[in-house]
Formats: structure tokens, sequence, C-alpha cells
């Protein structure tokens, strides 16, 4: 429902009734063919918020060209016919298709939902009001987010990056941070909006590639490169790429003459007011809250915090003050993508959880019309080109290409569509399926990899096998590395078209493959990712084993005493252990790990073995690794000879306990990154600077005359955190910068504890006498996650934490199906996103295991009993061990031997069998010889 | 609770990165999913974006 906004939300959790507003679109989208005539008539031109005002749209327009749905809308406000009745409607008398409808008007829709999520994102800071470092008066000072768009080849400038004030090229561009973040005075953000960072280096490190010799310098407080894999990045664009970091604070952009450069000053870290100049200036804006979802807040009776983010607790962080309500994303606190489709997955758990008695009583199942037997017809193959947009009309003759393929063998059929894919052309692919009674199919458009499934979606639809199309990448294969030379990448395309056809004319019927799924879940590691993972599964249903290896369940949350909002772990870890033990869907095995793991998605059997060698073998469909992490023991700072250096951990607990020597105290140091961000572990802990702070507050708070430093060297108290960081310094805390190279050194000196920093303003050493020193210590992998991993079939990375399957859009899954992770063995995080991650993978669990069967794709190797001669070669080249050697069975009148069987489960359709056989006596179903022969020899045919 | 009325159906209020996943385990997990987006397309901010650490990647 797109155009459309909640104005009322009744009811109580698992029944509730929203109204939903939908704005008049004034294009009917059942008639709009999207094919862009109504744009290109248009007299008006508006800023486009897509290109962040640095390019126009029209006033009828799409939001981008990949949008979804891929249909036009007027901006009524911008519209000179629906602001003036009457006036231009060329739109209308162009569409050819009718579906200009000026008379549209707004519709109110009731309906009756069991849970409600809220995930309307954030927007950027705008610095116009506030007029930001110039912005809004000095052209070439512009915002990361145009930025973004200028270095986008679907940008204003198609990826050239040229000076907004004057078309020039740009030689030298200044980052400014936080500017809409962690600044009270300017923008009313006190929050640092986490994500800047990371962005402003990325922009960096492309705005290089795009243009050679470029100099980029970023101007900032602190690096807040605290993800998974951050701080690589970082020290791969200070070394690799060469951009330049200056942390300072800046206090002036001013133009430098008439021509439209800037002229930088700031003050660096020895306190000297410096300038430089640059060809342009980006801010990188920080993420806030826009007004129509504070508006929507209210709407649905949800708490905000006092930075105007969705209140949540940390024990669970998807789920709003009511009941029933749920959300993701930044509205409960600025966050990046990955931690964001973590929440997007975490949500749908919980909304699982509260409406699992429900489940499949509103969905049905898709049903597709009978599949016809095509084996003994004619081949009549239909070719359908398409220009997606002018990604591969710009380059390649698609005109030529149509004409072209009408004159291949058996073609009957041949179609240009402006986007494939799209809705409406995948309904008339259908349409001409019936109508010219085609049964092959030749998509030349992209890549099967990510296309396929939808055609053959279209080809059931239309009653065909849907394994009789066949794809020619005519887009990424070819327009898009041979923009350069268009009559080579139209003869190209021909030939990929020619190869597909030949291909699919001799393609057969095939059927996917249903196994049946196992729906328990396992789960690994009880602490609490495991367990809140466990418990969810649990209650969504679903039987779950739990294996601890120690005899105890809560893991590393047993050190802690806090969490960083002061929720009280020790209360909350006991209730979750009280109600994981108490539900008698999980069984729990103490004191086992596991051993040996047989099968696959939704058949995987794992073995587990107890300290007394006694194993048991659980089945499950899905696997949840959540082995959690260890704490690093320092060796450095003396940290073995001097009573008074403890770790962070030892530290909570003697604090706890009022010890003695705590108690007496008055100076504190504590030193952060120990273990971290440096060579062999370059990566942040992500929560040590933020519990030290809590540590340093508390000291401070139960007695104010202490003296305690924290020495760091970059403050990362990240999104909502920074109100911690504020908090200390106007309780007193010392905060001292420290460089890798010129780490604290830390000596017993009699009683006392010498702590010696070098001080960047004084420029000499500083030395601090402490009574205690309190060392920040890192996050380690599990020593034996590798091995587990093997298990399993899944990757540990360079620091040996658990390997998902993409950064950014699979955080919880594994490349192998069925496995997913959370909590620490993942990356070292704080509980509360350690429960949302765990609440993401069980979610992402609970899609397989809420159905019977799974289903495989039928191009698997398949055994030519006539050819096979058992010789075994292939038995030793799959690299799925999913070939067996056996026995033939003997039939009447023939001898045995020996030939193989595969098992179709394991069998990824890779095709090293059919490669090394020497007998043909095993090929890959959908790449048949004669198939792959026809190919070859269309290839070979001009 | 135990004899209230569960409806088997869910809205989601954003059609960005987050909603979408979201939408998308529900509906896969056997949940009739409303998709509400302010916008006239689903996609949200990332659409905006040029490429995404630490690929690099395409964003689109």
């Amino acid at each position: 429902m797109t155009l459309s906004e909640v104005t009322q939300i009744d009811g109580i959790a698992g029944d509730f009734k929203v109204t939903v507003k939908e704005a008049p679109r004034y294009v009917d989208v059942e008639k709009c063919i999207a094919c862009g005539k109504c744009t290109e008539k248009c007299p008006k031109k508006v800023d486009s918020e897509y290109d962040a005002a640095t390019g126009k749209r029209k006033a009828i327009y799409v939001k981008y060209a990949q949008a979804v749905p891929l249909k036009y809308q007027i901006d009524a406000d911008a519209c000179i016919r629906l602001q003036k009745p009457g006036a231009c409607g060329f739109c209308e008398k162009v569409c050819d298709a009718g579906a200009i409808n000026f008379n549209d008007t707004e519709k109110i829709h009731q309906l009756n939902v069991g849970a409600v999520v809220l995930a309307p994102g954030f927007e950027a800071f705008d610095p116009t009001d506030a007029g930001v470092w110039g912005f809004g008066v000095y052209p070439n000072v512009i915002t990361s987010l145009q930025l973004e768009r200028y270095l986008s080849a679907s940008g204003p400038t198609e990826g050239h990056l040229i000076r907004p004030s004057d078309k020039r090229p740009v030689n030298k561009v200044a980052f400014l941070q936080c500017v809409g973040s962690r600044d009270e005075n300017l923008c009313g953000n006190g929050y640092c909006s986490s994500v800047c960072c990371m962005y402003a280096i990325k922009e960096a490190v492309i705005a290089k590639d795009h243009v050679p010799g470029l100099q980029t310098t970023i101007f900032y407080m602190d690096m807040r490169t605290h993800g998974k894999e951050f701080d690589l990045y970082m020290e791969r664009a200070k070394e690799d790429s060469g951009v330049r970091f200056v942390r300072c604070r800046v206090n002036g952009v001013e133009p430098d003459g008439s021509g439209g450069d800037l002229r930088l000053s700031y003050v660096n870290e020895e306190g000297r007011q410096l300038e430089e100049y640059y060809d342009m200036v980006v801010l990188s804006v920080g993420l806030q809250t826009p007004k129509h979802v504070l508006e929507l807040a209210h709407t649905a009776g949800i708490k905000l915090t006092a930075d105007n983010f969705a209140a949540t607790s940390d024990f669970a962080p998807v789920q709003t003050s009511r009941e029933g309500i749920f959300t993701c994303g930044a509205i409960a606190g600025p966050k990046d993508i990955p931690q964001s489709v973590v929440e997007g997955s975490a949500a749908a758990a919980a909304v699982a959880d509260l409406l699992a008695p429900a489940r499949f009583e509103l969905t049905t199942e898709a049903t597709f019309p009978q599949e016809k037997d095509v084996s003994r017809e004619e081949p009549r193959i239909g070719v359908f080109v398409c220009h997606c947009g002018s990604n591969i009309a710009g380059t390649v003759d698609v005109k030529a290409v149509e004409e072209y393929a009408a004159t291949l063998p058996d073609v009957v059929y041949v179609e240009r569509n402006l986007f494939s894919c799209s809705q409406d052309t995948q309904e008339m692919i259908t349409k001409r399926i019936r109508e010219q009674n085609l049964n092959r199919i030749v998509i030349a458009a992209c890549t099967p990899r990510t296309h396929e499934p939808l055609f053959r979606e279209t080809l059931k639809a239309a009653g065909l096998n849907e394994y009789l199309v066949e794809m020619a990448n005519i887009r990424n294969h070819n327009s898009w590395v041979h923009t350069k030379d268009p009559k080579a990448a139209t003869a190209k395309a021909k030939d990929l078209v020619r190869m597909a056809a030949a291909k699919v004319t001799f393609g057969d019927s095939l059927k996917p493959f249903a196994v049946p799924i196992t729906q328990k879940g396992l789960v690994i590691g009880g602490g609490v990712a495991g367990m809140t993972a466990a418990l969810n599964l649990a209650e969504q249903g679903f039987a779950v084993h739990l294996v601890e290896r120690t005899e105890v369940l809560g893991g590393n949350a047993l050190n802690l005493k806090h969490t960083w909002a002061g929720e009280h772990v020790p209360s909350q870890l006991a209730k979750l252990i009280d109600k994981v033990t108490g539900n008698d869907k999980i069984t729990i095995h103490k004191g086992a790990s596991v051993t040996k793991v047989d099968g696959f998605v939704g058949n995987f059997s794992s073995t587990i073995t107890d300290r007394n060698g006694a194993t048991l073998v659980i089945d499950h469909g899905a696997g949840i690794v959540a082995t959690g992490g260890d704490a690093y023991i320092p060796t450095e700072y003396n940290f073995d000879s001097i009573t008074g250096v403890v770790t962070s951990v030892q530290f909570d607990k003697l604090f706890e306990l009022k010890e003695q020597h705590v108690k007496k105290a008055r100076r504190f140091v504590f030193i952060q990154c120990v273990g971290s961000r440096e060579e062999g572990n370059m990566y942040c802990s992500k929560v040590c600077c933020t519990h030290s702070v809590q540590s340093a507050i508390a000291l401070k708070k139960e007695n104010p005359e202490r003296n305690v430093y924290i020495l760091y060297r970059d403050m990362r108290t990240y999104g909502q955190r920074e109100a911690l960081y504020k908090q200390a310094r106007k309780l007193g805390v010392i905060f001292i910068n420290y460089e890798l190279h010129g780490k604290p050194k830390v000596t017993q000196n009699g009683s006392v504890i010498d702590v010696e920093v070098w001080d960047h303003v004084l420029h000499r050493p500083l030395k601090i006498e402490a009574d205690m020193v309190i060392l920040a210590t890192a996050i380690r992998p599990q020593g034996d996650a590798a091995e587990l991993g093997k298990l399993y079939k899944v990757p540990v990375d360079k620091q040996g934490f658990f390997q998902e399957a993409h950064a950014k859009l699979r955080p919880v899954d594994f490349s192998t199906d069925g496995m997913f992770v959370a909590g620490l063995a993942h990356y070292p995080k704080p509980v509360e996103e350690s429960i949302a991650q765990a609440l993401a993978a069980s979610a992402r669990a609970a899609t397989l295991l809420s159905k019977s069967h799974i289903s495989l794709d039928a191009v698997k190797a398949t055994v030519d009993e006539d050819y096979c001669d058992g010789c075994a070669l292939c038995v030793d080249v799959c690299p799925y061990n999913a070939i067996t050697l056996i026995e033939k069975p003997a039939k009447a009148g023939g001898a045995g031997g020996k030939t193989i069987v595969v098992n179709k489960a394991q069998c990824k359709g890779c095709g090293l069998c059919q490669g090394t056989c020497p007998k043909r006596g095993v090929y890959v179903a959908g790449f048949t010889m004669k198939q792959i022969s026809a190919q070859i020899q269309a290839a070979l045919a001009v | 609770m135990l004899d209230t009325k569960k409806v088997g159906s869910v809205m989601i209020v954003g059609g960005g990165v987050t909603g979408m996943q979201a939408a998308l385990d529900l509906a896969d997990s056997g949940y009739y999913v409303y998709l509400v987006e302010k916008s006239g397309a689903i996609g949200g901010a990332m659409a905006q974006l040029d490429k995404t650490f630490p690929t690099n990647d395409c964003s689109m």
C-alpha cells in the first residue's frame, strides 16, 4: 500500500483495527505501463527528493528507475492541472494507456491486524535552517546524502563528481563530521548518529575511485567505526586509499575569493589554529526522527526517549511501550543497515511469538494451473527482449535484437519490454504464452542469479513447466561492460539470444524435489543470545534443543550488572533462565557439545557428547550458533604483577562488593582498547567505551572528590549512549586521548601506580598517580569456533568470529542454508543487540521450520543407467559427498556390476561429475549434453 | 490473554530495508502482511545510496 499513512490504531494486541489513509496517485496503477511519455511531456520541474535536491524531477514522476511498484504518480502540489483545473493536462493527452485520472481521491482503509510493526525510518538532518558551515549559502557546501547522489550512476551527474557552483572537476574534498549529531547548540541533537563516520569513510574511498588523484580529508572528533570489519576498512582507507583523518574542532567555513573555493579553519589537537582550502565541503549529516514519525508515534500511543526515538527495553529491543506494537530500524535509535535488517527480522520474531496461534489462518498457498505436457509438441519459442529502462536499451539496439530473434529456428513470437521483470509485464508474458501457445521461453534481460526464479513463476502461472525458460544475460554480461561499443554489444546480444534459444529447444520439463523438514530447532550456546533464540522458537510452537557446554545457563551476561541504559542484568537474566527452563518445548543439554554433524537444510542430525562421553543424536531442521565470546586476559600494563591493575570485569565485582581497596581509593585510571584495535586484532570490542564511562560515573557519584581518568583512542559512546559521555564530563571525569604509537605506561611506584601518557596539549608526558588502573579488555572469539564451523560447513572470519552470509542484507544467515548466527559469536556487541540478533535468527529459522517440506531445485545430477559403468571417478570429484557407488541391482537376464546413486538433497547441481565422467553416464538435469552442445554450436554458427 | 482473539495478519509501517525484511520473514512464516509505505514506492533510504561498505556493492 503506497502513498499510505496510518491515522488511527484501535484495539488491543492480537486484534487491532487500523485506519490507513491512502493519498490519490492520480495515475491508475492497473493501467500505467511506466512508458515514461507523461514525464517527457510534463512541463513542471521541481527538486527531486530522491536526488536530495541535487537534481530535478517532473510533477508526474516515478521515485526512481527501479521503483516498486514501477508506476507514475502526480505530485499534486507541483502539478499545474491539479492546481488550476483546465490548465496543462499534457500527460493525460500523451498517455496511450489512459492511466491518468485527475479526479482520483483519497481513500480510507480499515484493516484488522494482530500486530503492528513500526519501521518508518529516519530523515537526514537538514542543515539549511541552522545554516551550518554555510550550507544553503555557499553552493559547494553539500550534504553527504547529496554526495551520495553525485557519486551514483543514477544520480544527476551520472557519477561524475563536479562542483555544483561551476561544474568543474573536484580535486580536494573535506568531510565535516557530526553535523546534526553530538551538538545540542546548533541542531538540538545531543546523540551520536552512529553511522556517519563509516559512511564518510566509504564516500571518501569511493570518491577517490571516481576521481584519480582526489584528496580527501575527514575532520572529526572521534572516529566511531565500532561495527564488524569497520576498523579494518578505516585502516585500508588510510593506508591503501590515502584518506586523511584530522582530529580537531572545525570553527569556520568561509568562501575563498569568488570562484567557489572554500577556506576551512580549525583548531588541531595541539590547540593551534590552522587553515586549509577545499573545492568542496561535505557535511556528514546525522539521522533524526522526522515530524511525521513523531505524529505516527503519537497515533500509535508509544513512548519516546528524550532524543525522540521509540523507547524500548534492552531486554525487549523491538517491543514498544504498547503491547502488540513493535519497532525496528532507526525509529528506535540511529543505526546502520545490518542492525536495521537484524531488527526487521527480530520484529518478525516478536510478532510471531504473539500471534503463533493464528499462524496460517489468513494466508493461502499460491496455486498454479495444471501443467501442460509439451514433450510431444514441436518447440514454439517465445523471445522477450528487455530494455531494462536504459540499462540495456541505452547501449544495445534492442529493436535489431528483436528482429534478429524472429529469424531464429523455432522462434514463433518476439516482443520487447521496458522492464521484463515488472508485475504487468509478467502478466503480459503469461497471456502471450497462452495466446501464442508457446512452449519454450527465452528472456533476454539480466542475470538468472537474481531473476530466474521470477520468470519460472511466470511460466508456472501460464501452465508451462518452470524449467522451460532460458535467460540470455544481455545486461550484466553485455550492455554494462560494452557501453562504449554499442555495435559490438548489439552483435553480442544477438549471439547470446541465439545460444539461449538453441539451448531451450532441447529443454525438458523438470520437477523440483521436495524433502520433508524436521520442524525442530537446535540452539548451540546457553547465553543470553542462545536462550532468547530458543525461547522465541519455543513460543512460536517449535520444539527446541538447547546445548550448553558448561553446567550453567547465562554465559557472559553472568558477569554483567547493568545495561548501558541502566537496566539490571542479573534480575532480567534470572527471569530469562526461568522461562527457558520452565518451557516444556525446550530440552536443555548442559555440559554437552556438538561433536558430529550430518545432513543438510531441513534435515540435520547433530551428535552431542557430554562430559562422560555419552552421545545423543538430535534431528533438527535448522540450527542457531550462539556460542558467545571470550574475555581477553591482558599481558600488557603489568597486569600480572601489579595488584591494583584489574580488568573491567574484575573491577565490576570489586565495586559491587564494596571491596575496601576500591572503597578507599581516590584515583582511578581507565585504559581503553586493551587488546582491541591493534595489529592482529584490528577490531573494536564495541562495549568497552560505554562500560568504562558508566563505571566512571558510578565512582564519581559515590564520591565526587575522586579523580577519575579515562585514557582513550576514540570515545565510542555511539547512539544515545552519548548522553553518558556527556554526563561523565559534567561530573568531572577527565578524558585523555592517546594514540596507538603512544600507549600509556603503567608502573608500580611504592604504594601508588604511575600512569604515564603523552599530553597532546602540553606536548609532554603526563604522569598520573593512581590507586587503581582498570583495563577495558577486548572481547575475543571462542578459541574453538572454527572447529564447530567445520562441522556445519560455516566459515569464521580473520579474527575468528563467525562469518554471516552477507554483511548488510543477510546479517544472521550463514551461507550454509538452515544455519544462523547470533550474539558475541558473530561479533562483540551489547546485550540489546545480542537479543535483537537472537530474535532475528529465530525468525529466520522459523521461516524454514514453519513449513513441512522444502522444495529443492530440480537442477541435480542424474544417472544414465545405460552409460554408467560404475568407474566411480565422479565420486571423488563431488565436493558435496552427494554420490555413492553401489552394486547394480541385477536385472532379469542382465549382469550386475556397479553404478552410482545421487543424494539429490546434497547435490548442488555444480556439474563436476558431468565434466569428469568419461562415459556420459551422469548429467545435470537442465544442462544435458544435448543442450550444451546445441548452445556451443549456436555460439560458433555465425 | 488466553481467550482473546488473535488475528493472523500484521501491518508493517514503512517500506524501507527494515520494514521489507520484517514483511518477508512474516510472510514466509505464515502471516498475512500489509506493508504500508508513505511515499509512492518502497525502498526507503537505502535506495538512495550509491554503494555500501564493505564490499562497495551497489545498494540497489
